[in-house]
């Protein structure tokens, strides 16, 4: 169990240059993890999430930056030394061992005693359920059975910090779902610090106590599930938290500070929001969920948006349906009894509470003083 | 055909008759290649088998006939016999170690970046393309030679005594003309198997807590075995019929230092025009072979596996 303090790292490959600041895989990472979390890393495919594990675990080298673990800068140290177990997205298991090979390579070249050997690996094999493959070959295995055997040989070594760089993305879908329920179990149980790599959003809500969304080698935003949803510190992390992915309009603020418009759409401030006086006039960035979006008959209700329908998706509990409001595309999540079909117009409002605003040069969220009142812990 | 039928007898008639038209005959198009290769392989071992029970000596071609055992019981009473035995032994033996551990160094070598690897990797390749009498030239005049050889020049500039090599060391001699040959060729299958390596299952070692040695000891070398296996059969079929090198540089000599079977069989086909004699002792070489080829490599594979599992 420890402390994982990760201070401005940054990573930068040799041969990327040329692009700025962009060439570097990872910058200006911060991160101080409590003992015993769990950690998700998520973003798009080529953030940096792998670089960055990889240099927790000594296998890259950060070019700046400290790495402490426990206190400790492991700069220096090498990855063998360093206590750290990681569990691979191709599982990376020994192929001529066999699975109780497999678990107890790390202990039996750390010199544990035989009868100790035998017992790690049976108690962590019952854990996994997979007593009885410990005479197989990996190659004998199904992918879930990997799996399980790469998550085995790591929590055999009770080691300081479990790394886990997209584990699942090889599993089907409905295996997935029932590793991913197992994986926090087995962090309940045995309350290791753990990183967890997914760019997959729905996985990284599901686990992770704090998420840290990546994007582009920078961190975006490092909060909890709850937080990352209804506070979305800027344009990107609303947009990838959330599936299907929150609606964007570019709409201009009355002199008001309450009112937005866009050519045909309407929407109202949360009254509450004192700060928006400050962008009077400006042109900003409005962003609804489709979850918080219904449909509503009155004209007279103050936020308004009017399309045609051009998609309709009822996949029973809910019914998703699509339409084009002055030129954005806008999904909407409405109840599965909806009689819509394509070609209606549809006009759809939401609360003001659940609207977001961000600026359109910075992409920053404006802050939401009263949310975050009621989010913060 | 039969086993066709019956996989096919729950299957509508029709199917039948379309997989009869259009399957293709798998046995018939394949029989060209199967009958070659045994005729290839079957007429001059059946050949060699009979003239081993011949007299049939090319000095002496009226004195023909049926010897029984008696060519076999020549060459195993001949001491030239056991010791061009003893000399293909120690010479396969000794190739064997060196390219296979040379290969591997360099593979392990080769299989790092540096800067003029494309360039260093073809050099250390080149060697596997000189013809093995070239070979034998090359070392015996260029390398070995006591006056003009670089050998005995450098050891000159060095301020030592030149050795005649070919004379003084024969057995090394070849061995190191062999070597020289074949180091690469294991160095291009190790590499390749180097390559194929996954390199989250190094990094995963590693993680474990594995240091250089136990990285290599317990995750590169089983990962080669198959690949081993290959280098060491191929290499040492190649090393029993070693000829050429012995041919161009010490014709099996001084004496019968150098001659080892294939050498021995030469001489007797055709320096003594004995066929029956010879095709004895070709005989013997075949057995050699396959004793290799079935203990030998048993025996490596065995280890390998074993080095695995433990
Ligand atoms: N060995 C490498 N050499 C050069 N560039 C690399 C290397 N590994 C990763 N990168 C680059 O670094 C960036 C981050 O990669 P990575 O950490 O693997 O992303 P992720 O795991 O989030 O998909 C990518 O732009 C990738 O091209
Ligand atoms: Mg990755």
């Amino acid at each position: 169990m420890a402390v994982v303090e990760l201070n401005n790292v940054a990573k930068r490959y040799p041969g990327s240059g040329s692009k700025g600041a962009a060439a570097n895989a990872v910058d200006d990472f911060n991160l101080i993890t409590r003992d015993g979390e769990f950690i998700v890393l998520v973003g798009p495919s080529g953030c940096g999430k792998s670089t960055t594990m990889r240099m927790i675990a000594g296998l890259e080298a950060n070019t700046g930056g400290e790495i402490r673990i426990n206190g400790r800068d492991v700069s220096q140290v090498a990855a063998r030394d360093r206590d750290i177990a990681m569990v691979f997205q191709s599982y990376a298991l020994y192929p001529h061992m066999t699975v109780f090979d497999n678990m107890a390579f790390a202990l039996k070249l750390k010199k544990y005693p035989g009868e100790d050997i035998q017992k790690r690996v049976k108690e962590a094999a019952e854990v996994l359920g997979i007593t009885a493959l410990l005479d197989r070959k990996p190659r004998a295995l199904s992918g879930g059975q990997r799996q399980r055997v790469a998550l085995g040989r790591a929590i055999v070594r009770s080691p300081q910090v479990f790394l886990m760089d997209e584990p699942l993305s090889n599993l089907d879908a409905m295996l997935r779902v029932d590793m991913r329920a197992e994986i926090i179990k087995l962090h309940r149980k045995l309350k290791v610090t753990t990183f967890y790599v997914t760019h997959d959003q729905t996985e990284a809500m599901t686990m992770g106590e704090r998420i840290v969304v990546m994007k582009d080698g920078r961190i975006q935003q490092i909060d909890t599930p709850n937080t990352l949803y209804h506070c979305p510190a800027n344009l990107f992390v609303a947009g990838f938290i959330g599936t299907p992915s929150m609606n964007f309009l570019k709409m201009t603020l009355g002199q008001h500070g309450m009112m937005l418009t866009g050519p045909t759409a309407r929407l109202l401030a949360s009254p509450e929001r004192q700060d928006l006086s400050n962008h009077r006039g400006q042109t900003l960035w409005a962003g609804i969920r489709p979850e918080h979006l219904r449909p509503t008959d009155a004209d007279d209700c103050a936020a308004l948006l009017t399309g045609e329908v051009d998609v309709v998706e009822p996949l029973g509990a809910v019914t998703m349906v699509q339409m084009t409001v002055d030129g954005h595309r806008i999904t909407a999540q409405l109840d599965g009894d909806t009689r819509v079909s394509i070609g209606d117009t549809l006009t759809l409002t939401c609360d003001s509470d659940q609207l977001h605003l961000f600026d359109t040069e910075t992409e920053l969220a404006l802050p939401r003083t009263h949310a975050m009142s009621t989010t913060t812990v | 055909m039969n086993t066709e039928a019956t996989a096919l007898s729950d299957s509508p008639d029709r199917g039948r008759k379309l997989h009869r038209r259009h399957g293709p005959p798998v046995k018939r198009l394949m029989a060209p290649a199967v009958i070659f290769l045994l005729v290839w392989m079957i007429v001059p071992l059946a050949m060699t088998i009979y003239y081993a029970f011949q007299n049939y000596n090319l000095m002496m071609p009226t004195m023909r006939g049926f010897a029984g055992w008696e060519n076999f019981s020549i060459l195993l009473n001949d001491p030239t016999f056991w010791s061009a035995l003893v000399n293909t032994l120690v010479l396969v033996g000794a190739c064997l170690i060196v390219t296979v551990g040379l290969g591997l160094v360099l593979a392990l070598l080769f299989n790092r970046t540096f800067i003029g690897r494309g360039i260093a990797r073809t050099l250390a390749i080149s060697p596997f393309f000189v013809m093995p009498v070239v070979t034998g030239l090359i070392f015996k005049n260029m390398l070995f030679h006591p006056v003009y050889g670089i050998f005995s020049w450098a050891m000159r500039t060095l301020g030592l005594e030149p050795i005649d090599w070919l004379a003084h060391y024969p057995m090394l001699s070849i061995i190191m003309m062999i070597s020289w040959e074949w180091t690469p060729f294991a160095l291009l299958i190790l590499l390749t198997g180097l390559q194929s390596l996954p390199e989250d299952q190094i990094e995963a070692v590693r993680l474990d807590g594995a240091n250089r040695w136990q990285e290599f000891r317990h995750i590169v070398i089983p990962h080669l075995g198959q690949v081993l296996y290959v280098v060491v059969m191929l290499e040492s079929i190649f090393f029993l019929t070693s000829f050429a090198e012995i041919y161009a540089t010490t014709s099996g000599g001084p004496g019968t230092a150098t001659t080892n079977l294939p050498y021995y069989i030469y001489l007797s086909a055709f320096f003594q025009y004995d066929i029956g004699l010879s095709s004895a002792a070709a005989i013997g070489a075949v057995v050699l072979a396959n004793i290799f080829a079935f203990f030998l490599i048993r025996f490596v594979a065995g280890n390998l596996n074993a080095g695995g599992q433990r």
